[in-house]
């Protein structure tokens, strides 16, 4: 037996084809134990390897915010989270600008996905290329983009009026030029689910009937498209929230402070366990986000499938 | 005849819903030539001119060739190997997993994979870098608890980036291929064996083939999430390990220099250079891999 799995295992090194060997009903038929053992260790040990390394590193970060040596376990690193200065108006700042851009992605997207169903090929083709374009430039090239055009700005614009507007989308506050740019950056993803959205719905036959009861274009739209389109536009919300509240790259290049980058300046100005327990807070809240997400658009799918 | 008034009536409404329809795309196309486009016709702009204020620009290649020289050409050589190098692992290690569940009797295992996979693919930035600190830092507790220091070990070096950016490639990877591998048909197998091929052979002839243009695609694009990925780098390597993410990001808040953001600007027209090589062959082999696995 010692034999068997020993050759089992050098197969293994060899990607797939020894996991797999076993599932065809072939291969369970043949009722060769060693077939047996070998997919049992393979599926074992690649579950097994994978498992230990996205769980080990989540367990030992919650280990560590709650390891306050030398006295042992502690929750201060969590009760902290309520006094440490600057983290509320950080995330205020975060959550006011995912609701900007949430309503942005929605105000621009939804009347061009409806237009794209409705429409030539050619109007798809271009609303497609349009939302795909911004995967062709990292982040990091956007935002040094961005900052081209501030510094262009704040070298010539002084003279003109139109320098308060200038200096208003830079408001600490509410910095209009972040909104922009994380607008730009929901957009490919945004696009995607709501386009999917829209195609599980007969969109043409449901305006025709709404029109024919005598609504109006618009109304029809409001009334009878939108409330099919809940689950993906609640899809796009929470994946534009989970963006916006991770953003770190624009915001820490362009010296605004929202909720990532003062985590970690918060580290690096010496409030380590507080800040990694923010993180780890704000990860988990984030999962169980998705996780409700995926659950719920799985059960909305499985009762429309009933229907 | 009576025909002919018919026809005519769907005819004349097209093209007004056709105009409408134009019309509810127009804010969206505005929005993203101003809000993306000018932003990167400035890149492109200032990656081949000199910028000082008060004077005009003038035309210049050297923005272009200083960032692909000296540090810079490391820092771009750095995130094109890292890219590359755990973008690979992350495929084998991907399609490893995604077959074991994809072969796997219990339905909850292929749900609780999916959906964990879906969380870490997001999962990246800081968060992420913080979790590796703690855990594999020189300060974290499997470091101090199994003494990887005196063994040579440092999170903060390439190989340390790799294994921290394995954590959200593989779940990508995974989500990516299991379509793929819920596609290969179980005939397929059966033939294969009926006519006397083992596993390995099955394998190497059948599935492996149909599956390469979803292996490629899911190579590529991990590299380019990889490629550009900057907060974990940041929050947690500072500039110790070559990146050129950090480099742009380096020359952009240093303000010391302008001509450093010019550089700045040359680099990122790499960066897209790479970004849109990567598009180039990601989208052909997606057309591909959807011809065979329907």
């Amino acid at each position: 037996m010692a034999g068997v799995t020993a050759s089992a295992l050098t197969t293994e090194g060899r990607p797939a084809p020894s996991t797999a060997n076993g599932s065809g009903p072939a291969g369970a038929r043949g009722g060769v134990l060693a077939g047996l053992a070998r997919i049992r260790w393979g599926r074992g040990t690649v579950l097994l390897v994978a498992g230990l390394y996205f769980l080990v590193p989540i367990a030992t970060t919650l280990w560590f915010t709650v390891d306050n040596s030398p006295q042992g376990f502690s929750l201060d690193a969590y009760r902290q989270i309520f006094t440490v200065p600057g983290l509320w108006p950080a995330l205020q700042l975060s959550l006011l600008l995912a609701v900007g851009t949430i309503v942005l992605v929605y105000l621009l997207l939804i009347p061009a996905v409806v237009a794209v169903r409705l429409g030539s090929p050619r109007l798809r083709t271009v609303v497609e290329l349009t939302c795909t374009l911004p995967l062709v430039v990292p982040t990091i090239a956007l935002t040094a983009g961005i900052s081209d055009v501030l510094r262009w700005c704040n070298d010539n614009l002084a003279p003109t009026p139109f320098y308060a507007t200038f200096l208003d989308a830079q408001n600490a506050n509410f910095p209009v030029v972040l909104l922009l740019a994380y607008v730009v950056m929901a957009l490919p993803l945004a696009f995607r689910t709501l386009d999917a959205g829209m195609r599980a719905l007969d969109v043409r036959t449901l305006l025709e009937a709404a029109q024919n009861n005598g609504a109006s274009r618009a109304r029809a739209i409001v009334t009878v498209i939108l409330p099919n389109l809940r689950s993906a536009m609640l899809n796009t919300a929470f994946i534009t929230l989970a963006l916006v509240l991770g953003e770190f790259t624009v915001a820490s290049i362009l010296g605004y402070v929202p909720f990532a980058v003062w985590i970690v300046n918060g580290n690096s100005a010496g409030q380590g366990p507080v800040t990694v327990a923010v993180s780890i807070v704000s990860l988990l809240l984030t999962w169980v986000l998705l996780l409700v997400l995926s659950v719920g658009s799985e059960r909305r799918g499985r009762a429309q499938a009933q229907h | 005849m009576s025909t002919a008034p018919l026809s005519a009536t769907p005819a004349r409404r097209r093209p007004q819903r056709a105009a409408a329809g134009r019309f509810a795309v127009v804010p969206l196309l505005l929005f993203v030539a101003v809000a993306f486009g000018v932003p990167a016709l400035a890149m492109a702009y200032g990656a081949f001119t000199t910028y000082n204020p008060g004077k005009p620009s003038q035309y210049t290649m050297g923005n272009l060739t200083a960032s692909l020289q000296g540090g810079y050409l490391d820092a771009l050589l750095g995130s094109v190997k890292l890219s590359a190098l755990s973008a690979l692992i992350s495929v084998v290690a991907g399609l490893l997993v995604a077959q074991a569940v994809v072969t796997s009797r219990f339905a909850f295992l292929r749900k609780a994979v999916l959906s964990a996979s879906g969380v870490l693919a997001n999962f990246g930035g800081v968060p992420l870098a913080f979790a590796f600190m703690a855990t594999l830092g020189n300060a974290g507790m499997l470091t101090t608890k199994l003494h990887l220091d005196q063994h040579g070990w440092s999170l903060y070096s390439f190989n340390g980036l790799t294994l921290v950016y394995l954590y959200f490639l593989i779940p990508l990877m995974v989500l990516s291929v299991i379509p793929s591998l819920d596609g290969l048909r179980r005939q397929w197998r059966e033939a294969a064996q009926n006519n006397g091929a083992t596993g390995w052979q099955y394998w190497r002839h059948v599935a492996l083939p149909v599956l390469t243009p979803s292996l490629l695609g899911g190579f590529v694009l991990l590299f380019g999430s990889a490629f550009a990925a900057y907060a974990t780098a940041a929050a947690m390597v500072g500039a110790t390990v070559p990146l050129i993410t950090l480099q742009i990001a380096t020359a952009l808040s240093g303000n010391v220099d302008p001509n450093a953001t010019n550089i700045a600007l040359a680099m990122s027209l790499d960066m897209v250079v790479i970004a849109t090589l990567v598009m180039v062959v990601y989208i052909p082999l997606q057309r591909r891999s959807a011809r065979w696995l329907v």
